[in-house]
């Protein structure tokens, strides 16, 4: 075990899987010379060279299709998006390309990319950078969308998603970058897809969280312990496919979910879990699911607004405390 | 805003109650939720919980005194707000009780009781607040004071109602602690702790292992029965012992029976049948089923203008558990062999500790059993199940020393005490039934002879 930032456990994954599988590249805004915007990719042109790390130019949806084009040849590409809101100008390679390749080809083309990158808020970028869009790419059949929220499950995620044959949206978060954390020493230890983490143990309530506000959610459920409730923290980790099992089996025991996302409420992935608890576990519901999501309108640019429009370990509290009848 | 508090139905059954004992006095603080006043009704002693929070301003209702259904019995509002206008109109809702044989007061009928303009809920003055929506970042606002009843919905979690569907436990006799009076959880878990305490003796049977019989009886379904217009005597009888003893008027017989051979019975059936062991009272199940059909005019019921004549002997157990007194029922128990009435016992007794049983199931006996000679008491009056004609109450079995022959030997004696309802029973027709199951209990083979 090793205690590292989120920033250099990825660098660490990445620079294993260049290491380990010659067809693995990475290409980017910013990657190779400027040894990357956050620098995640540090030293990985100077281990690996310019065949393997590529500085693309401000063009996101070409070489958005490149990469799903080097796919189709046999490659592994890692394409980083500097932010996933300049991604937008890309959704069409990554949706109707990338997503949609395998399964108009019958099959023959199999599209091993990973786009990877930032999303959701930061320090005072606002409306057009600040935006968390992994309920719009987890809408599409064919994209895996990924968000690790500890330096562990970025290392092992971003690794088990590198190896992926589908197409993969790995969601960072900026402001996680610097976050330390425990990493497993092993330079194959992989998480799988699909599998949620029960971050911590409770009986009273569930809360349902994923990136930016896993700790916040954790630091609610600390608050809430000391009055007697016992929370149970849930990371999906993956959000498509999602291991709604483990909510479910949650729910089941506590009788009453939060769901903690920095997005917007509307059709995000907080009204999908809401729905699948509906579906699934109605019966042991003693109130209806409650989310705590991001306001709904453009990111403020003012600090203080900032600070408001994104939920907060208060709120969290309160949310549970509303779904406690307390 | 003064809300009124009115008679709350607490049982499925109850059609008005008596209140027992005001739990506040005029003066006293009120929160929501808390114990109120205690209220009899036609199964128990049930608390009343307030709906609002408040003042408890005025009682409505002295204790011993009855009131129908929605009635208003206090007003709760704040210490010094003006609740005059809403005594003016609880006045004109008090109504005369459903008609019953108890000596009860009944509250005073008033000029103004018309109902085909009287809603159960109150009207205008009352606050009927709508469940606020909370917002995560707002302050969580107090649950309005009275449930939101406006459509006469009950407002429930779907785990709450399952709870309480598992339990048993009765929802109309909560108040639900959530928004808008939405029941959730913590009170059914609330409710299930604290039942009232059974009252009347119950055996508690011992749970053997449950076997059926390979060969499955035929199940019946209640009894048919037939209903005789009540002669001028019984109309008679029933009118004037209703002013004497209260509502069912008991009377009570008593016999000593000698219980060696269906001791020995007992035992030979258990040697061929280990896995099974009957007990006496399957016995004594079984015996006074089979005296019932000999006897039809035990196995009746008082109509209030018909006595009912039943056709098959249903036969309620009782059964103590922990949530109280219940009476499985043995249907047809004249027609069913003593390993089906053992096992059916045994079966439905477990049921009825796991609150399994279904209404069907302990509702609607002929007569009842009541055993209570494993707690080691001698004899006892057990009170009639409403609206059966009488119940047999059994003592323990025990050696005693009788008079034979001239002779004093010892002798296993068991003592039953029969109480029959005199409207329906008179002392000689039930004294002619406790004789035959005497003469069948102390010579079993009777069970086979005829």
């Amino acid at each position: 075990m090793s205690v590292m930032t989120m920033r250099d456990a990825l660098n660490l994954a990445l620079r294993e899987e260049l290491a380990r599988d010659a067809n693995v590249f990475l290409m980017g805004e910013e990657v190779a010379e400027y040894q990357g915007a956050y620098k995640v990719t540090r030293g990985l042109l100077q281990e690996f060279g310019p065949k393997r790390v590529i500085d693309t130019p401000i063009t996101e949806l070409g070489f958005a299709g490149l990469g799903v084009g080097a796919a189709m040849a046999g490659l592994r590409p890692i394409v980083e998006f500097m932010t996933f809101n300049f991604s937008i100008l890309a959704t069409d390679q990554i949706i109707n390309s990338a997503a949609k390749m395998l399964y108009m080809s019958g099959g023959q083309f199999k599209i091993p990319i990973v786009f990877r990158g930032p999303s959701g808020s930061a320090y005072q970028v606002s409306s057009q950078h600040s935006q968390a869009i992994e309920s719009w790419y987890a809408y599409f059949p064919g994209l895996k969308v990924v968000m690790p929220s500890t330096p562990a499950d970025a290392k092992g995620l971003l690794k088990s998603a590198i190896r992926d044959d589908d197409p993969v949206i790995f969601m960072e978060q900026e402001r996680m970058y610097g976050m330390k954390g425990e990493v497993p020493d092993d330079d194959d230890f992989t998480i799988p897809l699909g599998v949620a983490e029960v971050k911590r143990e409770g009986t009273d309530a569930t809360i349902v969280a994923r990136s930016v506000m896993v700790p916040t959610a954790l630091k609610a459920a600390e608050e809430l312990a000391k009055e007697g409730v016992s929370c149970e923290v849930i990371d999906p980790r993956t959000i498509r496919p999602l291991d709604i099992k483990t909510i479910v089996e949650s729910v089941k025991k506590t009788n009453r979910v939060v769901i903690a996302e920095e997005s917007h409420p509307f059709a995000g992935v907080g009204a999908e879990i809401s729905a699948e608890i509906n579906e699934r576990a109605f019966d042991y519901l003693d109130a209806p699911v409650k989310r705590v999501s991001g306001v709904d309108v453009p990111m403020p640019y003012a600090k203080n607004l900032e600070q408001l429009a994104i939920p907060d370990v208060a709120q969290v509290i309160a949310a549970v405390r509303a779904v406690s009848y307390l | 805003m003064a809300t009124q508090v009115v008679m709350p139905k607490l049982s499925p059954t109850m059609e008005e109650g008596q209140l027992s004992r005001w739990l506040k006095k005029e003066g006293d603080k009120v929160s929501m939720g808390e114990p109120l006043a205690e209220i009899d009704t036609d199964k128990a002693t049930m608390e009343m919980q307030a709906l609002s929070n408040g003042v408890l301003r005025k009682i409505l209702i002295n204790e011993g005194e009855s009131a129908p259904l929605g009635q208003p019995i206090a007003i709760i509002g704040e210490p010094d707000e003006d609740i005059s206008s809403l005594l003016k109109e609880t006045a004109g809702k008090a109504t005369k009780p459903a008609e019953t044989p108890a000596a009860k007061d009944a509250q005073p009928a008033t000029k103004d009781a018309t109902p085909a303009d009287k809603e159960s809920e109150p009207a205008a003055p009352e606050a009927q607040t709508a469940l606020p929506e909370t917002s995560v970042s707002s302050n969580e606002s107090e649950p309005p004071a009275q449930p939101s009843r406006g459509d006469g919905r009950q407002l429930i979690s779907p785990i709450a109602a399952r709870m309480a569907a598992d339990a048993g436990v009765n929802l109309k006799s909560l108040q639900g602690s959530g928004p808008g009076g939405r029941i959730v959880k913590r009170d059914i878990e609330a409710a299930m702790t604290k039942r009232p305490a059974s009252a009347a003796a119950a055996p508690r049977l011992r749970g053997a292992g449950v076997v059926r019989p390979d060969e499955k009886a035929t199940v019946y379904g209640p009894s048919a029965y037939r209903d005789e217009p009540l002669s001028e005597m019984r109309r008679t009888i029933a009118r004037r012992l209703v002013t004497s003893l209260g509502p069912v008027p008991h009377f009570f017989l008593t016999s000593e029976i000698d219980m060696d051979r269906a001791a020995d019975m007992r035992v030979a059936i258990n040697e061929l049948y280990p896995d099974l062991k009957i007990s006496i009272n399957d016995i004594v199940i079984k015996v006074a089923a089979v005296a019932l059909i000999q006897h039809p005019q035990v196995n009746a019921s008082f109509q209030d203008k018909t006595i009912r004549y039943y056709e098959h002997a249903d036969i309620g157990v009782a059964v103590a558990t922990e949530n109280g007194l219940i009476t499985p029922v043995v249907r047809a128990a004249e027609l069913k062999s003593l390993l089906e009435i053992a096992s059916e016992v045994r079966e439905m007794a477990e049921r009825a500790r796991a609150r399994k049983l279904k209404p069907e199931e302990y509702m609607g006996a002929t007569f009842s059993i009541s055993n209570l000679g494993m707690f080691g008491i001698d004899e006892f009056t057990a009170v009639i199940n409403p609206p059966e004609g009488a119940i047999l109450a059994v003592g323990a079995m025990t050696p005693r020393p009788v008079a034979r022959n001239n002779e004093v030997v010892i002798r296993q004696t068991m003592r039953v005490t029969m109480s029959c309802d005199h409207r329906a029973i008179d002392g000689a027709v039930g004294a002619e039934f406790l004789r035959t199951f005497k003469q069948i209990m102390e010579n079993p083979l009777y069970l086979f002879l005829s």
